[in-house]
């Protein structure tokens, strides 16, 4: 029991580091190596607001969603369109995006190391023990495991029940039939783009409360993120959720019951297990 | 910092790394430019050019953010108040600081170290700061003929290191001692009946950990000790709490974690959140740096730790104001001031021979003592004998209270109560 709470506490924030990447790589189809970036930007932001105004981080939600948004929102505009605009093919978009978010990821870090330094940065919050069922676990890990559904939920619901969100699942699908139907899809390709860079600097706010980071930090997101979209399927959140969450009970498992020392090795054993028996992704439709 | 002119003037698929490469120098040149400018121009005519390589971004650069580069700034800082090093002729010459980031790429160390000595003309070059970069660089350090003064390369290679490179020294300690240090403190407390007997070990998995894992380990077991747990774990693990909870399952009376400074903190936390209770707590890197205390106030008292200073000399409360001044940050309590003590044998030793002569200067600091802010120190074959290998935090300083010779300040270990 203990370790299934574990397990799905560790799997809720891998979702919302995964879902932000989701939203640009499924939608955009930018596959944004400066996810972990954002995420980590969100985290100085949260530690600025704690040591700064000793606020809750999570006042921090407060203008780094709207910030992130705009700022994602301006990259996309200037600084990915022209290359959807000039991609011949969806492979050269990829290959393109990959070089000048990879680019980004650099550039950020740059900043990141000018204003804040090098050192690591964390901060003591909610750092109590709850009991359930016998078991002591972290109220900020809860804390942020329950912002992290919430803002899950919000965006399925979103995506499922909404019109807006339907523009955005036809894009995900086929971004030249979607135009076909008078869904403006560069527009929405930076809507998505822009909401999953505010969704990943919010999942930075969450991680903040209880990981120590630092600059540099960013690239170990990015590719989690990366495996459980992969995983997942492209441009399925369902997917992302639920290989997420498997995710971090295979690992919470391995850790518990086998050696901690083989987390890394069984998360990769997984991903090319997904690969070789569903390359599409536990939930994504195969290619044609 | 390489921006490898050559290889973007070559074949079409090399474009995607050149892009890399210049985004990369840019970013990296403009940072350089900066860091360097300032002090270049406050400078007169003929400096004496010292390069510094080390992480500025990558997994290490947190630490280095710590212990290295504030002493690198500092250092520069007092010599050039002074208006530099006193040179044979009477005349003063400063210090220039020539930085590269290695991205914690060993591969990256070594490139910077060769640019440094062939395009920046270099006099001489500070020891870059990680056990594997610093391996790593010991051969171009000793082909291009410059001293190497080691602080954070902490191996058991030392013997083999410093019988094939005459310029290499070491200062911080070796890998057995530092473990023999903790395991033997145990066996002290655990027969004077302070402390139980079974243990539990983690180590992060790479090579400080699994050396220093392996070395207690044995020294744990040849005693007597009954070690319960025993499990290393990867180095970007992002919830430490199932190894908590297999801890606390074994039920232990010793906690020690060989850890990198990301884990000791999660370690740490996961202990107080699910309450690990034991007689003596251990953690390794990043116990001693004051954002710990900073983190968890008075919790920790009684937490031992890698390392150690004499928090109460009149040198290093001197060292420390200063370092405060500069850096905006405190010292840590092991590393910090060992890296400042050997930039102080270089400027003495430079000064000594009184020109910046690299074999001259090499000898120099195998044949004199030198006075640093960790005392006085005598190198014995290429290498400091005398340090702290476990520390203690006892109302907010860490103090030294091991060591492998006889270092002045040692404290008696105190009892921990609960968190």
């Amino acid at each position: 029991m203990q370790i299934l709470i574990t397990g799905i506490l560790l799997g809720g924030v891998y979702a919302i580091v995964a879902m932000g990447l989701s939203l640009q790589y499924g939608v955009a189809r930018i596959m944004n190596l400066a996810s972990g970036e954002m995420l980590v930007a969100g985290a100085f932001a949260a530690f600025w607001v704690v040591m700064a105004h000793s606020f809750s981080p999570y006042v921090a939600l407060l203008w780094v969603v709207p910030g992130a948004f705009v700022f994602n929102w301006l990259i996309y505009r200037y600084l990915l369109l022209p290359l959807v605009r000039r991609a011949k093919s969806r492979g050269q978009l990829e290959v393109d995006s990959i070089l000048v978010t990879f680019g980004l990821s650099f550039a950020l870090v740059g900043i990141f190391l000018m204003v804040f330094g090098g050192s690591f940065f964390n901060y003591s919050y909610l750092s109590r023990p709850v009991e359930f069922m016998g078991s002591r676990y972290g109220l900020n890990r809860v804390v942020a495991f329950w912002i992290a559904v919430a803002i899950c939920a919000a965006l399925w619901y979103w995506i499922h029940y909404t019109r807006s969100g339907m523009a955005i699942r036809a894009v995900s699908v086929d971004p030249v039939s979607a135009g076909l139907v008078a869904i403006d899809v560069p527009r929405m390709s930076t809507f998505a783009f822009a909401l999953g860079g505010a969704v990943a600097a919010s999942g930075g706010v969450l991680l903040s409360t209880f990981l120590t980071f630092d600059a540099s930090v960013g690239i170990v997101f990015t590719m989690k993120a990366l495996i459980i979209v992969i995983m997942g399927g492209v441009g399925d959140m369902r997917g992302a959720i639920v290989a997420a969450l498997v995710l971090g009970m295979t690992e919470t498992v391995v850790a518990r019951l086998v050696d901690p020392g083989l987390t890394l090795a069984s998360a990769y054993l997984l991903f090319v297990l997904v690969l070789l028996f569903r390359p599409q992704g536990l939930f994504g439709r195969s290619t044609t | 910092m390489k921006t490898e002119n050559s290889t973007c003037q070559t074949v079409q698929p090399l474009v995607p790394l050149c892009l890399r490469h210049a985004i990369l120098g840019m970013v990296a040149g403009t940072l350089a430019l900066s860091l360097t400018l300032g002090s270049a121009l406050a400078q007169s005519s003929d400096p004496i050019r010292v390069g510094a390589v080390a992480p500025k971004t990558g997994a290490l650069a947190g630490g280095a953010a710590v212990t290295f580069w504030p002493n690198i700034a500092l250092w520069e800082q007092e010599v050039n108040a002074d208006g530099g090093l006193l040179m044979e002729d009477g005349t003063r010459r400063p210090v220039q600081i020539i930085e590269y980031d290695d991205r914690t790429d060993p591969s990256e160390t070594i490139r910077s170290v060769q640019r440094l000595a062939n395009n920046d003309n270099a006099d001489f070059i500070i020891a870059p700061y990680g056990t594997g970069l610093a391996l790593a660089a010991a051969p171009i350090f000793d082909r291009l003929g410059y001293p190497m003064i080691n602080v954070s390369a902490i191996t058991d290679q030392v013997d083999t290191m410093t019988s094939r490179y005459d310029g290499v020294f070491f200062t911080l300690g070796e890998t057995t001692p530092l473990a023999q240090g903790i395991a033997e403190q145990m066996v002290e407390l655990r027969d004077a009946g302070e402390v139980g007997n079974r243990v539990a070990m983690v180590n992060v998995a790479d090579a400080f950990g699994i050396e220093l894992a392996q070395a207690a380990g044995v020294i744990f077991e040849q005693n007597g000790f009954d070690v319960v747990y025993n499990r290393s774990y990867p180095p970007t693990i992002q919830d430490v709490s199932p190894v908590m909870s297999s801890v606390i399952d074994a039920n232990p009376d010793v906690f020690v974690a060989f850890s990198y400074p990301p884990d000791t903190f999660a370690l740490t936390e996961a202990a107080q959140i699910q309450d690990l209770q034991v007689d003596a707590f251990y953690t390794a890197v990043a116990t001693p740096f004051p954002s710990y205390r900073e983190r968890f106030g008075d919790s920790i008292n009684g937490v031992f730790g890698v390392g150690g200073v004499n928090p109460d000399s009149e040198r290093f409360i001197e060292y420390e104001q200063a370092h405060i001044e500069v850096a905006g940050q405190g010292p840590d309590y092991w590393a910090s001031a060992v890296t400042y003590a050997s930039l102080e044998v270089l400027a003495q030793a430079i000064e000594g021979v009184g020109a910046p002569d690299r074999d001259a200067v090499t000898e120099y600091i195998k044949n004199n003592p030198f006075d640093t802010v960790m005392g006085e120190w005598v190198f014995e074959d290429q290498r400091i004998n005398n340090y702290w290998t476990v520390g203690q935090w006892q109302d907010g300083k860490f103090h030294g209270i091991r060591a492998t010779g006889d270092l002045e300040g040692a404290v008696e270990p105190i009892r921990k109560e609960g968190w």
